[in-house]
């Protein structure tokens, strides 16, 4: 029977069909189900987002709106004559600094171990050394902080000298490096310590990722095999890549307690890294801080919070941007 | 700028596999063989060692010897990596780098080589090379764009401007129109007709027409069953195999009959 004659007057299908239109409805239900709980998700991230920013917001206005006299009157630990920006700018700043060395040093280490496993390593040490590296990417950071912390750090000191004698004429570098190493120095080498399984763990992922396609053009056209990564790997996982920096730089923003355990806080827009009592990070200030502090502190406190909120936004829009400014060149369509 | 490669008595493994046996032939210069067969008999296998494509898999290797111009690339002081610039390859799917652009796609051989090649030296190139791919017309106005963003008949003449643009002394290529429109088909198949001026080119094909319309000569591999090894059954010129080939499995396959 063709759907023409049945036009003019819509029989009732006949019982194959019946079932089929059945089957759809009740599919129906499913896919709209599915859609409704897809969009609910969606949108919880959004209202949660939302909800922080409006807590932060609220809570931190008491301090942003207190005149400065008042503020520094009222909170111990703000010094006379220091307005909140002022505050927080030192702070925001200690943040940005810890972060950065943090990945500078620990980008270029995990795309080198994640090449070696994905690219270099013989199969049979390949997959064991894979999963050993999704295994401490899971081990939440703290525990590598305390290890830092409390081994490695103290054993920084030798090289921090080494570096201000050697390279002392560089500010960065201006000698004498402090004693006991209590230096935004041994805090980026602590927390790259922290966020480099995580970022090894998804750059390897994407390197694996590469289609064998791609690795065969570079071979066949007479590329060694680190060629063949810069060629086609490396270019082919830069999205990926710069994902998983993001990811170690969200936890190394917000990381609590290795620096709190390690740095001797300031309050300076200071680029010394090897002197002590010239930094602080956000998080760090909030843990110290938060136990001791009156309402108006509090409010302060959260006021910092919120710049760190705002610092994690930009940054991750930024890599966005980065990103999407490639994209016809991503390999992806 | 073209060599011969002499085949003596090759057999490719995988591991412990013997994938193709004992394979002797000539491939001569400046004149394109073609590669018929079956699916499975070896023959995109035996390619891959021409350029020593095949070593790259692992557990891979190859017993006998490839001779181009008497030297054996098998040689104990043989670089793969410096054959690999002598014999080009293009392979069965279109894969120009996506993260290059058309240009950089051409180029990305030519800067392996190390070679500080200027601006303008490096346009000619690219011009040269894209116009020896019959793709300059389509592309000269788009060379930043990225490589990804050509149809597929594109995409693969720009895979083989880049595999001229170092100036190979063979072009391999492993069905490179498989994957194809006829009318793509067409350009590559006349592009061979171009090449084969300058350079020795092999082709793997499962289209016959297409053998006997692009080869010189012809070579058909044919394997007993599933687990044995591939064998060349037949070598000759290609007007000879496909009118009286000497072997009836030659006669069977190209007639139709099997594969």
């Amino acid at each position: 029977m063709s759907s023409t004659d049945q036009q003019p007057t819509r029989p009732a299908p006949p019982a194959g069909l019946r079932a089929l239109v059945e089957r759809r409805t009740s599919r129906d239900l499913a896919g709209r189900l599915f859609s409704a709980t897809a969009t609910g998700a969606g949108a919880l991230i959004l209202v949660t987002l939302a909800a922080v920013a409006v807590f932060l917001v609220v809570r931190a206005w008491p301090a942003m709106t207190t005149p400065a006299e008042e503020l520094a009157d009222a909170i111990s630990w703000i010094p006379e004559g220091t307005t909140l920006l002022g505050y927080v700018g030192p702070l925001v700043f200690g943040t940005l600094l810890a972060a950065v060395l943090a990945l500078a040093l620990a980008v270029p280490v995990a795309t080198g171990i994640a090449l070696f496993i994905s690219h270099y390593a013989p199969r049979r040490l390949a997959s064991p050394l894979g999963y050993v590296v999704d295994l401490l990417a899971a081990i939440p950071s703290v525990i590598y902080g305390l290890w830092g912390g409390l081994w490695l750090a103290p054993r920084l000191l030798p090289a921090w000298q080494w570096l201000a004698d050697n390279l002392g004429f560089i500010p960065l570098f201006r000698e004498p490096a402090s004693t006991p190493p209590r230096v935004i120095m041994t805090v980026g080498v602590v927390l790259a310590v922290m966020i480099l399984p995580i970022i090894t763990a998804v750059a390897r992922e994407v390197f694996l990722q590469t289609p064998r396609l791609h690795e065969e053009a570079a071979l066949a056209l007479g590329a060694t095999r680190w060629e063949m990564v810069r060629m086609a790997v490396i270019p082919f996982g830069r999205s990926g890549l710069i994902s998983a920096a993001m990811l170690g730089l969200g936890r190394a923003l917000g990381e609590t307690m290795a620096v709190f355990m390690i740095l001797s806080p300031g309050f300076t827009y200071s680029f010394e890294l090897l002197q002590a009592g010239q930094h602080q990070t956000i998080a760090a200030n909030i843990a110290n801080q938060f136990a001791e502090a009156n309402p108006l502190g509090v409010s302060a406190l959260i006021a910092t919070g919120l710049a760190l909120f705002v610092i994690t936004l930009a940054v991750n829009t930024a890599a966005r941007w980065v990103v999407a400014r490639r994209k016809d060149f991503s390999g992806a369509n | 700028m073209a060599q011969r490669i002499d085949l003596k008595d090759l057999n490719v493994y995988y591991g412990s596999f013997l994938a193709v046996a004992d394979v002797s032939m000539t491939i001569e210069p400046r004149s394109v063989t073609a590669f018929i067969g079956p699916s499975g008999c070896g023959k995109s296998t035996l390619l891959r060692t021409l350029n020593r494509m095949h070593e790259v898999i692992p557990g891979a290797r190859v017993e006998g010897k490839v001779e181009m111009d008497g030297v054996d690339l098998y040689g104990s002081d043989v670089d793969a990596v410096a054959v690999r610039r002598q014999i080009g390859m293009v392979f069965q799917r279109p894969n120009p780098f996506p993260t290059m652009s058309i240009a950089e796609n051409v180029l990305a051989g030519v800067r392996l080589n190390n070679r500080r090649i200027g601006k303008d030296e490096a346009s000619e190139l690219v011009e040269k090379s894209l116009q020896g791919a019959n793709l300059w017309n389509e592309v000269k106005d788009r060379l930043d764009r990225p490589g990804s963003s050509l149809s597929g008949g594109q995409q693969q003449r720009l895979c083989i401007a880049r595999a001229i643009a170092v100036k190979p002394q063979v072009l391999l290529m492993d069905e490179p129109c498989s994957a194809l429109d006829p009318i793509s088909t067409l350009a590559i198949e006349d592009l061979m007709d171009q090449l084969k001026k300058d350079y020795t080119i092999v082709i793997v094909t499962h289209n016959m027409q297409q053998a006997a319309r692009v080869s010189d000569r012809t070579g058909f591999f044919n394997i007993a069953g599933t687990g044995k090894p591939g064998k060349l059954i037949e070598m000759d010129d290609t007007r000879t195999m496909f009118s009286t080939p000497s072997e009836q499995a030659t006669e069977d396959y190209i007639s139709g009959r099997f594969g």
